[in-house]
């Protein structure tokens, strides 16, 4: 009865195709077809202005606090990118590029943005859930959405997004576990932006890759550089693809970094050092995916600056529309709208009690 | 003394305690290198080093279940939950666990922690950031639940609570953190816990009121007496649970009117308790109905109309001239 060596076979595997000056390594180069290359471009491009805005939107006043993204645009768009309009979207809250790339209007996210819940806008032909603030949580929900698919018989895969902090959460490994055992046609996309909040990487877990979890549920694990589109667009792809043909789930971890504080409310200089940042904002996914276009002879500086004003026209509109749209919003009464299929009697007395508030409110303001 | 806000009179509890106290070990997410995200726990970390102050993962069921072997050893863990809305992360381990390991050990071990954890509307916070769920902790026997209402206050529950052999969850409003100033005393300064106090005496109506709602229930009892010469006792509750009723009906058996106000939803609420007791011992002395003045029974909306949910001074007014029209 000796003791020796489990062989454990799974292998987790790191991917990169573009380099951080951009160069591409031509034997891994997934096949793309040029229109989709350019929508990505400019959904990234845009994603990034989009970011830029609300954040002197936010400094403003104009809106309230939010998680901006620049820098991770790579790491969830180019995962979305792979999906049906179909499939399933379960994301956490920084996954702003890949909603707007499964059709969320920029207004809805002003407006919701503004503390209204109006601003939860599901375009009807998709089936995404709205973003998800408990850290985690939402992990669960693709493993169950996955499973009534397969259910169903039909081929919808779900794909949910979260963080690296996520990984030490319950539901995180619940929901990996769950999904193995079940072989639900799920796709974990986990953005390992090297922080959660003010906690670096190192003193959430000890592991040596967030990938390598995968192997102890009994999945396919991969590491991406998550700042390399072309590799998060591959790695999905494959995954995907397992996922639709009934070979069970995958986890990506995406290895990418936050350029910006955590939500507005944060300030990253308690906690880290603006080299880090330097060192971080040289791998930009951004840069890199243009000079791949560049080279491939889809881009020029001239493209690129009427893609600048077309996105920044787009996003002023938006704005505008957004805030034409905050005006008809407002009426408090709705507040008590989607509570229960139907309304119960005494929460129905509630309303009509708040309604006597509001008159009684409006009467005081006539006198003053 | 000091002129000081919430957050920093919460501060000086915590660093006060852990000097006197090698067992006190403050725990969290974001506590120590960032100094909590309110700041709370700030600069404890330099004092006391990352072995008493400890950065954890992201994992609210961890920080409490480990909590709780730690208070079984011997420690005294104040565990910060970033926000009281991702506490039901731990809800099971306060549930099955802290609140009953005294029972489950016949006695043997006890389980002397503190969880605080932000909690309430009224700072424009995203989703989740702003509920008001006192009672779920209040439910649960073994459990007590405590919420100041200022800076003083804080400060000396805080290291009441730290001291308190049995587990003790600590609601801090947001809206209070940074709202006003207190004179707050250098000195050490506990404070019981399971003693409301009148913070006004009045003979005409009774106020029950607690944590952030503490602020518009003032204010609306200075205008009562101001416009209508009528004189609100207003009682600070403080201790949530274990609920103590005796001012509350000796004060209601003085006035014969009563109101409750909290900003969690009315249903099932602390307000529900708090007039079933005075219905149990002062019924014969009520003149009215007691009114309860809360968030209605539904999720706090997103912020642009969490001041329409909130109860203000003007609906506590409101209320208060129905009662006494009676
Ligand atoms: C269950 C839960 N606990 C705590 C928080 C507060 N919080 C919000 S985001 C965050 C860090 C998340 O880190 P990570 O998962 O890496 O995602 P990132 O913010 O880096 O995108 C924390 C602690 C929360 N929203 N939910
Ligand atoms: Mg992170």
């Amino acid at each position: 009865m000796p003791r020796k060596k489990i062989n454990i076979s799974d292998k987790v595997e790191h991917l990169a195709i573009l380099n951080e000056k951009g160069d591409l390594d031509k034997k891994l180069e997934p096949e793309i077809v040029d229109d989709l290359l350019l929508k990505l471009h400019r959904t990234m491009f845009l994603a990034r202005k989009f970011d830029e805005r609300l954040l002197s939107l936010q400094r403003q006043g104009r809106i309230g606090t939010f998680p901006p993204i620049s820098g991770q645009e790579a790491a969830h768009l180019g995962a979305v990118a792979v999906l049906r309009p179909t499939d399933w979207m379960v994301p956490a809250f920084r996954e702003t590029a890949a909603e707007i790339w499964r059709g969320r209007s920029l207004e809805s996210i002003i407006i919701y943005n503004n503390g209204f819940n109006e601003g939860v806008d599901i375009p009807e032909d998709r089936y995404d859930f709205p973003i998800s603030v408990p850290v985690g949580s939402q992990v669960l929900h693709a493993v169950g959405l996955g499973w009534a698919a397969k259910y169903r018989q039909k081929d919808d895969v779900a794909m949910t997004f979260f963080g690296d902090g996520a990984t030490s959460e319950g539901d995180f490994h619940e929901g990996m576990n769950f999904a193995a055992v079940f072989q639900a046609p799920v796709v974990f996309i986990c953005q390992n932006n090297h922080w959660a909040i003010s906690i670096p990487l190192s003193k959430q877990t000890r592991s040596k890759t967030l990938a390598q979890k995968a192997v102890a549920y009994g999945m396919p694990g991969i590491q991406v550089d998550g700042n390399d589109i072309l590799a998060v667009f591959a790695a999905a792809q494959e995954a995907v693809d397992r996922a639709r043909s009934g070979g069970g789930p995958t986890f990506i971890e995406c290895v990418t970094y936050r350029l910006m504080m955590h939500t507005t409310a944060d300030d990253p200089k308690r906690y880290r050092t603006d080299k880090e940042v330097e060192r971080w904002k040289n791998r930009d996914p951004l840069p890199r995916f243009q000079k791949y276009l560049v080279g491939k002879g889809l881009l020029t500086e001239g493209t690129m600056a009427e893609i600048e004003s077309e996105v920044l026209q787009e996003i002023q509109e938006a704005v505008d529309r957004a805030e034409a749209q905050i005006k008809t919003l407002g009426n408090p009464l709705d507040m008590f709208e989607h509570a229960y299929a139907d309304m119960p009697p005494y929460l129905e007395e509630q309303k009509k009690e708040f309604e006597r508030e509001l008159a009684e409110i409006n009467k005081e303001g006539n006198h003053g | 003394m000091a002129k000081m806000t919430m957050v920093q009179a919460l501060n000086l509890a915590l660093r006060q305690e852990m000097e006197n106290d090698d067992s006190v070990v403050v725990l969290g997410e974001d506590v120590g290198v960032d100094g909590g995200v309110f700041r709370v726990t700030d600069g404890l970390i330099n004092q006391f080093g990352d072995q008493r102050v400890l950065d954890t993962p992201l994992a609210e069921s961890g920080i409490v279940g480990m909590s709780i072997g730690m208070a079984a050893y011997g420690l005294k863990p104040v565990c910060e939950i970033q926000f009281s809305g991702f506490a039901y992360q731990n809800f099971h381990q306060i549930e099955n666990h802290a609140a009953r390991l005294r029972w489950r050990s016949q006695g043997r071990y006890h389980v002397p922690m503190v969880l605080r954890t932000p909690y309430g509307g009224g700072v424009r916070a995203l989703e989740h950031h702003s509920e008001s769920r006192e009672a779920f902790w209040a439910h649960i026997p073994g459990i007590k639940m405590v919420i100041p209402s200022g800076p003083r206050n804080a400060r000396a529950l805080l290291m009441s609570a730290i001291r308190d052999p049995d587990p003790v969850v600590f609601y801090e409003a947001k809206a209070l953190y940074r709202a006003f100033r207190e004179e707050v005393p250098e000195e050490e300064e506990t404070m019981p816990i399971g003693e409301p106090q009148i913070v006004k005496e009045g003979k005409d109506l009774t106020i029950i009121s607690y944590g952030a709602m503490m602020r518009p229930t003032l204010e609306a009892a200075t205008e009562l007496k101001e416009k209508n010469g009528v004189e609100a006792e207003v009682i600070d509750l403080l201790t949530i649970s274990p609920l103590n009723e005796k001012i509350l009906v000796e004060s209601v058996k003085k006035t014969g009117r009563a109101i409750v106000i909290h900003e969690a939803p009315r249903s099932f609420g602390p307000g529900a308790e708090i007039v079933s007791r005075l219905m149990e011992k002062a019924f014969y002395y009520l003149e009215v109905p007691i009114e309860r003045v809360t968030g209605y029974d539904i999720v706090i909306p997103l912020f642009s109309r969490e001041k329409a949910y909130l109860p203000n001074a003007q609906r506590i007014l409101r209320s208060a001239r129905r009662t006494l029209a009676n």
